[in-house]
């Protein structure tokens, strides 16, 4: 189901929900067509007519800034009119179901909805209900996927190491909470990673980790080896409350990246971050603002990369 | 009136009869199988030739809604359904709205079991107060009001001191418990098995734990207290061993199965399809196995459907915030037949874990069809084929994984006390 649910007839893509499913041309095609839009940013007009007249909708239904504003940027620079709906705040929150607030925006004749929900299967279920003409773009569901996130780290890391057959990738922190790691591991391994690793103590890892194909471990010192690109993921204090870790100092010393623990990483390798970061939590201050830190760099790829995901999945069908 | 069943396959697990031959009733009880009694002159003939007739279907756990769940289900669409299943008995899980814990609300069932004109449905009384697990229900006035049992239904108990001394109580009044074991802090809140499934697509996940642990704990209170305690609905090998134990071990313990985890497993589930969205939660194959050996090795001696039918907007939104549940009465026999089919437990077997056992658990004089019985009798044709859809469906829940599919077998009559209540 979510091959042909995210593909038109054509394979081409109709819904950017998971990268379960999608083959290494498809990823790489994704990658490529960003690649056309990166340079964009530095012109001084920053626009391509591609979504002319297009209607979007950011329909967020869990609070962030980053992702919301890049997809934001992303579709004006395309010139598709957005709409910014925190549903956090609105209309779910007086008692409207999820799909009653899908059916009232789908009668304001939009185009594509780029859904951001705390729970797993959210963009799934908008994306079947949804009438056949919109486009959904998942921008983050529960523990499940975020998929740009996981394309635009792939993007970072494509502009930096250039081949990925040879990179061995190591993912640390709270995977078991993680769409970003979920979506990570998937890319990593379609566009085949020498080696997808996580690390992190077994509180904060999922039931049979390894049939995500990594290998695991539970020491960031041992876990380093070797290694060309560090992942961290973010800390939610929540993980303290709920017993899964005992103090944000333990984790720091255990899990924390230092610039001591990252030089038992390869020399070259690159530190990155989906942010929003917490310093001296998950990461050394000196490292997320280092010269291995592509952190920033992977907030303005997120543009291009969205751009590039948003356009694809509005190509009508038998077009090239 | 007199009535008389010809030309069937006539399977009495009880009285292990399995032989061509006719069946006669009067009065609503069965007078004789095979050997007619001398002058009896029906008034009703049944024909059924290539047909199985044998004791109607008991269910140890069904919802039919209503009262305050009217958009989910009604008794009166429920009822047919499950006369449509081969299904005479059922077992009413202290779960509606309101709750099963006053003789009040047994008697507002009793009302609605009589105007659906199916007399034969027994409420389970909740074993606590509005099921929250603090203070026991008045137990003794439940039974006199024709609870059955007692239980709490998906409601874990958490404080295992008011468990214990719930457990004394209904013992002293001699009543079953049926225990749906779920620990609800392991549970965690999850919707699906944790797994190689639920860890794929981020769903919060039921580790077998949450189950095996509430259970070994209730075995051990059930040795302490005495009472009797029949547990519901398992889904995990190391459940199935552990119950096994016990009765090795001398408990008087009894156990059921759902009929679709002995089919389906995490495996199964399409992405994010709430049909699939059940509780215990679909596990893995291996799971799925033993249960199946626990079947045919009697360590669990029940089938039972975990009917539960649900309104569309229930199942309508993302899996975790779907409600749990299939409804699964029409699909019993079937998938009885199909385990049949693939060798899992002889036929003689699915019909006594569908009727001779539920009765022995419930210690009713029926799932038999011993001479003097209230003439519960289900026929069906067990090679008649059949989809799956709205034209043949009938329970108001169409709540299930298995809309579309083609199965095989399917009811013929049903017969609750010598009378017809549902003929394809």
């Amino acid at each position: 189901m979510t091959d042909s649910l995210q593909l038109n007839a054509e394979g081409k893509l109709k819904h950017f929900l998971t990268i379960e499913g999608l083959s290494k041309s498809l990823l790489t095609e994704i990658l490529d067509t960003a690649e056309s839009f990166a340079g964009m940013s530095e012109h001084q007009v920053k626009k391509v007519p591609l979504l002319r007249g297009k209607t979007i909708v950011n329909l967020f239904f869990e609070n962030s800034t980053r992702t919301r504003t890049t997809f934001e940027l992303a579709a004006t620079r395309l010139s598709a009119d957005v709409i910014n709906m925190n549903i956090a705040t609105s209309a779910t929150s007086k008692g409207e179901s999820l799909l009653d607030t899908i059916r009232n925006l789908e009668s304001m004749f939009v185009d594509m909805f780029v859904v951001r929900h705390a729970l797993s299967g959210a963009a799934h279920f908008i994306a079947q209900q949804t009438a056949p003409h919109i486009s959904v773009i998942n921008a983050g569901d529960g523990q499940h996927a975020h998929p740009t996130q996981a394309m635009l780290d792939m993007f970072t890391i494509r502009q930096i190491k250039r081949d990925f057959s040879t990179l061995r990738v190591a993912i640390i922190g709270d995977i078991l909470h993680s769409r970003v790691a979920r979506s990570e591991i998937q890319a990593l391994n379609t566009l085949g990673a020498a080696e997808v690793r996580v690390i992190a103590p077994k509180t904060l890892l999922p039931a049979h980790v390894e049939s995500l194909g990594v290998s695991v471990s539970h020491n960031l010192t041992e876990g380093l080896k070797d290694i060309d690109v560090v992942m961290m993921l973010r800390l939610q204090k929540e993980r303290m409350s709920s017993a899964l870790l005992p103090s944000e100092s333990e984790y720091f010393k255990c899990f924390g990246l230092t610039e001591e623990k990252l030089k038992i990483a390869k020399p070259d390798a690159i530190v990155m971050h989906p942010g929003p970061i917490n310093r001296g939590v998950e990461i050394d201050s000196k490292v997320a603002d280092g010269p291995q830190s592509v952190i920033l760099k992977q907030v303005s790829n997120g543009i291009a990369v969205r751009m590039a995901v948003m356009a694809m999945a509005m190509q009508k069908p038998g077009v090239a | 009136m007199k009535l008389r069943i010809d030309h069937g396959r006539i399977i009495d697990p009880v009285n292990a009869i399995d032989r061509v031959g006719s069946v006669y009733i009067e009065g609503g009880k069965i007078v004789s199988v095979t050997d007619e009694p001398a002058g009896f002159m029906p008034d009703t003939v049944i024909n059924a030739e290539n047909q199985i007739v044998c004791p109607g279907f008991i269910d140890l756990s069904t919802r039919l809604r209503d009262m305050g769940h009217s958009r989910k289900a009604t008794f009166k669409s429920e009822v047919i359904a499950a006369a449509a299943a081969g299904v005479t008995t059922l077992c009413l899980q202290p779960d509606t709205v309101p709750v099963i814990d006053t003789p009040a609300v047994v008697e507002l069932i009793k009302e609605l079991a009589e105007k659906a004109g199916y007399p034969k449905i027994y409420a389970v009384g909740g074993l606590t107060q509005k099921l929250e697990g603090a203070e026991l229900s008045s137990m003794l006035s439940l039974k006199q009001a024709g609870c059955i049992a007692v239980g709490n239904a998906n409601q874990p108990v958490k404080n295992l001191l008011i468990l214990r001394r719930a457990m004394e109580y209904a013992a002293s009044h001699d009543l079953l418990l049926m225990f749906r074991s779920n620990d609800f802090w392991l549970g965690n809140n999850g919707c699906a098995h944790e797994g190689a499934v639920a860890t794929r697509y981020g769903l919060p996940s039921i580790p077998e734990a949450a189950e095996t642990i509430a259970l070994a704990q209730c075995l051990e209170l059930a040795e302490l207290t005495g009472c009797r305690v029949h547990f519901g609905q398992l889904s995990c090998k190391r459940s199935v061993i552990k119950i096994h134990q016990a009765k090795k071990y001398g408990l008087k313990v009894s156990a059921d199965v759902a009929i679709h985890q002995l089919h389906l497993t995490e495996n199964d589930m399409t992405p994010f399809d709430s049909a699939y969205h059940v509780l215990p939660p679909l596990r893995t194959e291996d799971d799925k196995q033993y249960l199946r050996q626990g079947l045919a090795g009697s360590t669990i001696n029940s089938i039972c459907s975990d009917h539960q039918p649900h309104d569309l907007d229930a199942k309508l939104g993302a899996f975790p915030e779907t409600e749990p549940g299939m409804s699964s009465l029409e699909t019993l026999l079937p998938l009885m037949l199909k385990l049949v089919a693939q060798h899992a437990i002889t036929l003689e077997q699915g019909i006594a874990c569908l009727s001779a056992n539920p009765a022995r658990v419930l210690r009713l004089n029926s799932g038999a069809l011993t001479p003097g019985f209230s003439a519960d009798i289900c026929i069906f044709d067990p090679e008649r084929e059949w989809q799956v859809n709205s034209e043949s469906w009938k329970s108001q829940g169409v709540n299930t994984p298995f809309w579309g599919q083609t199965l095989k077998g399917r009811v013929t009559h049903t017969l609750q006390a010598g009378k017809i209540i549902h003929r394809l």
